[in-house]
């Protein structure tokens, strides 16, 4: 009873200091034109309301996260990971997927087509930044730059030379890929935290640079009239382009999850594994620190080069505007939520983040906000990510006719 | 007249200069008790700054004094940043130190408090930019020099010192900023020493939060205007400033503040206004790159 009353009383402070807090910029609005106040009590209310019950919950929360890290962790794979242990099971549920994605354009409407298009873009951008962040730990924050280099390599080449989209691809690629090794060079050697804010710098930079060097990229006007990429020399129709962009960006995306499933288990993927978890102990294993973060950082642009080749094709308009920070917050995002290392789990968190946002029109203007509190949250509560990657783990089992040692 | 077109650069330069230091000191204590990069405190600012517009509009149209509106406008945003600042920690830096998470987990979730904070005030209030009033007078007695520094400026660069001089005595011969000293040089043996830790950094954000308030009240009303992403930017000059004194050093915060302001004056003043913010970006990483530690930073060596 006395546990019940101490709740109650925690959560009704804390929705009293919410109510304060909130105060000023949710209550007030103030009209400076015509010199009027608006005064929305209601906010006040749902903000009292709302914190009482979410504190309550908070702290259960993380009194069970307590308890859990107590536990032992190994015997509480989730459902999902049993099913991905799970070979056979697996292998029928990935086949139905596949089956399921190449009837899909020809089951659903184009609008429909085209937004599960832009979902597969961000699917292809998350594994390729989970190979930074989820793989070999590093923070990239501006790799939407690497995004921004392949989609304007594209436009570019094709204004000024002709260049075909099947061209493009790979070569937008490989200049994200140069790009990224001249970006990474000089800034690999800093600490976790500080490479997070040059990367930012980076995109940042190259945001600037493309809006303001107008005889290059055309500044914020942008590019216009990207071709769609050509099928065999034959003129298809709107919906032929879609369903047939829609079948590239499905073919690069198992295409990349292939090879970055057999990256993980590589000795290099190992390498940026065990450099995530100890690099001191690392270096000490004879890993060259700075190559093997370059890889990583290297590998993870190429594919963001490649997905800016597929966006431009797709979109056919492409402006500086479409690569700010925040896109790649957003990618971060689906990494986050997904589970960083987890192929399932970044394609689960990218599809579930672009296309709920889609569906859920009424809250669209609230989609940047939930990905702010998603990214707080996971960090809270799941720093897994919905699909814990699985590590590989090494048990030793006591075999029942072992002489019983004496203590 | 070149001379003077030098001194309005200078001028301009250290106003601005030490408006970033204003930010910069909230990074730098932070980084320097926690070492965590505290990406929502450029939100703080904004949110301060957006405080102290919703007050004194409310205050002015109830018919107040001038001077009363700037009072209570400047109190309101240090005691809101104050109080954001302190819920922050609390929500999103102490669950996972509790945790004993990797720096990369902190960093995200402060990412994420940084984007929350954003929207938040942009659903709440409005994504337009908003007129801020020019709270601070003109002075009569500065009216000489007023082509080279106008009394706003004068306020802030005055505010600025004042701020420095009390963060100094706080720091230096306080018992707080004792504690604060000691957490920063090692966490766990102040806390085995009986140094509230917990306690600490909350004083340390709220302290921090503050001079990012006053930062906002005065960069708002010497701009004129407001919107929910002016703390963006801001924040990340602020974090270059301090990165470039040597983040974790209140001096250092100081230092490369200054030279930030007067490298970006001279360099729009002389060269370019169109690179502006590009130029600062350029900075950070060749700091990082030549001089992780910065000016006055101490170079960590690393134990194994």
């Amino acid at each position: 009873m006395t546990r019940a009353k101490d709740e109650i009383k925690k959560s009704t402070l804390t929705a009293l200091w919410f109510m304060f807090l909130t105060f000023p910029i949710l209550v007030i609005r103030v009209n400076t034109v015509e010199n009027e106040i608006e005064w929305r009590w209601l906010n006040m209310a749902g903000i009292g309301i709302g914190t009482f019950f979410l504190s309550m919950l908070w702290r259960y929360m993380i009194r069970r996260q307590e308890m859990g890290t107590k536990t032992d962790k190994h015997d509480q794979l989730s459902l999902v990971q049993r099913l991905l242990l799970n070979r056979k099971l697996f292998f029928s549920v990935a086949a139905c997927a596949v089956v399921f994605t190449l009837a899909f354009p020809h089951m659903f409407s184009m609008y429909q087509t085209s937004i599960m298009i832009s979902a597969l873009i961000y699917v292809m951008l998350g594994l390729g930044l989970n190979i930074v962040i989820g793989l070999a730990g590093l923070l990239d924050l501006g790799y939407v730059a690497f995004f921004a280099v392949g989609a304007y390599s594209y436009a570019l080449l094709n204004l000024h030379y002709g260049l075909v989209f099947w061209i493009a691809l790979p070569l937008g690629g490989l200049l994200a890929l140069i790009f990224g090794v001249l970006f990474g060079y000089p800034v690999l050697r800093l600490r976790g935290d500080y490479l997070a804010i040059v990367t930012l710098g980076f995109g940042e930079i190259i945001r600037l640079v493309l809006e303001n060097w107008n005889a290059f990229s055309f500044g914020p006007s942008g590019i216009a009239d990207i071709p769609k990429p050509p099928f065999f020399g034959i003129d298809l129709s709107l919906t032929g382009t879609t369903i047939y962009i829609f079948y590239i960006i499905v073919a690069l995306v198992i295409f990349t999850i292939f090879v970055i499933n057999r990256l993980h288990n590589s000795r290099i993927g190992r390498a940026w594994i065990a450099l995530k978890d100890d690099e001191i102990a690392c270096q000490a294993m004879g890993i060259d620190k700075a190559k093997t973060k370059l890889r990583a950082f290297g590998l993870g642009a190429m594919w963001a080069g490649m997905g800016g080749v597929v966006f431009a094709a797709k979109t056919s308009f492409i402006n500086p505007a479409s690569f700010t920070i925040w896109e790649s917050v957003i990618i971060l995002c689906t990494v986050v939520l997904g589970g960083m290392g987890s192929i399932t789990g970044v394609l689960c968190g990218a599809l579930l983040l672009i296309l709920l946002p889609e569906y859920l029109r009424a809250f669209a203007e609230f989609r940047m906000i939930i990905f702010g509190a998603v990214l707080v949250l996971m960090m809270v509560f799941r720093p897994g990510g919905m699909i814990e990657n699985v590590r590989q783990t090494y048990h030793f089992k006591k075999s029942p006719d072992a002489a019983p040692v004496d203590s | 007249m070149e001379f003077d077109y030098f001194t309005y650069l200078f001028l301009g330069g250290l106003t601005r200069g030490s408006i970033y230091a204003l930010i910069a000191l909230g990074y730098t204590m932070v980084y320097g008790i926690i070492e965590l990069i505290n990406f929502a405190h450029g939100e703080i600012y904004m949110i301060g700054a957006f405080t102290a517009l919703i007050i004194s509009s409310v205050l002015t149209m109830m018919g107040l004094p001038d001077a009363a509106v700037i009072l209570a406008a400047a109190a309101g945003a240090v005691i809101y940043a104050s109080a954001y600042g302190f819920t922050i920690e609390k929500i999103a830096y102490k669950p996972l130190r509790d945790a004993n998470a990797p720096r990369l987990s902190a960093l995200i979730s402060a990412i994420g408090m940084s984007l929350f904070l954003q929207n938040y005030v942009l659903l709440a209030q409005t994504s337009d930019f908003l007129p801020f009033p020019n709270l601070i007078p003109e002075f009569k007695f500065w009216e000489p020099y007023s082509h080279l520094l106008t009394s706003p400026e004068l306020v802030i660069l005055g505010t600025t010192v004042t701020v420095m001089v009390l963060l100094t005595i706080l720091i230096k011969f306080t018992q707080i900023g004792k504690a604060m000293r000691a957490t920063s040089q090692d966490r766990m043996m102040a806390s085995l020493l009986g140094i509230n830790v917990n306690m600490v950094v909350s004083v340390t954000f709220i302290v921090g939060s503050a001079t990012a308030a006053l930062g906002g009240v005065l960069i708002a009303s010497h701009i004129g205007q407001i919107n929910f992403y002016m703390g963006f930017i801001a924040g990340i000059k602020a974090f270059v400033a301090a990165v470039l004194g040597g983040i974790g050093s209140i001096p250092g915060a100081v230092l490369g503040s200054l030279i930030l302001g007067w490298t970006e004056s001279f360099f729009t003043g002389y060269i370019s206004s169109d690179y502006e913010d590009v130029f600062a970006f350029l900075f950070l990483v060749l700091i990082l790159i030549f001089r992780p530690s910065g000016i006055l930073g101490r170079a960590e060596s690393q134990k194994v």
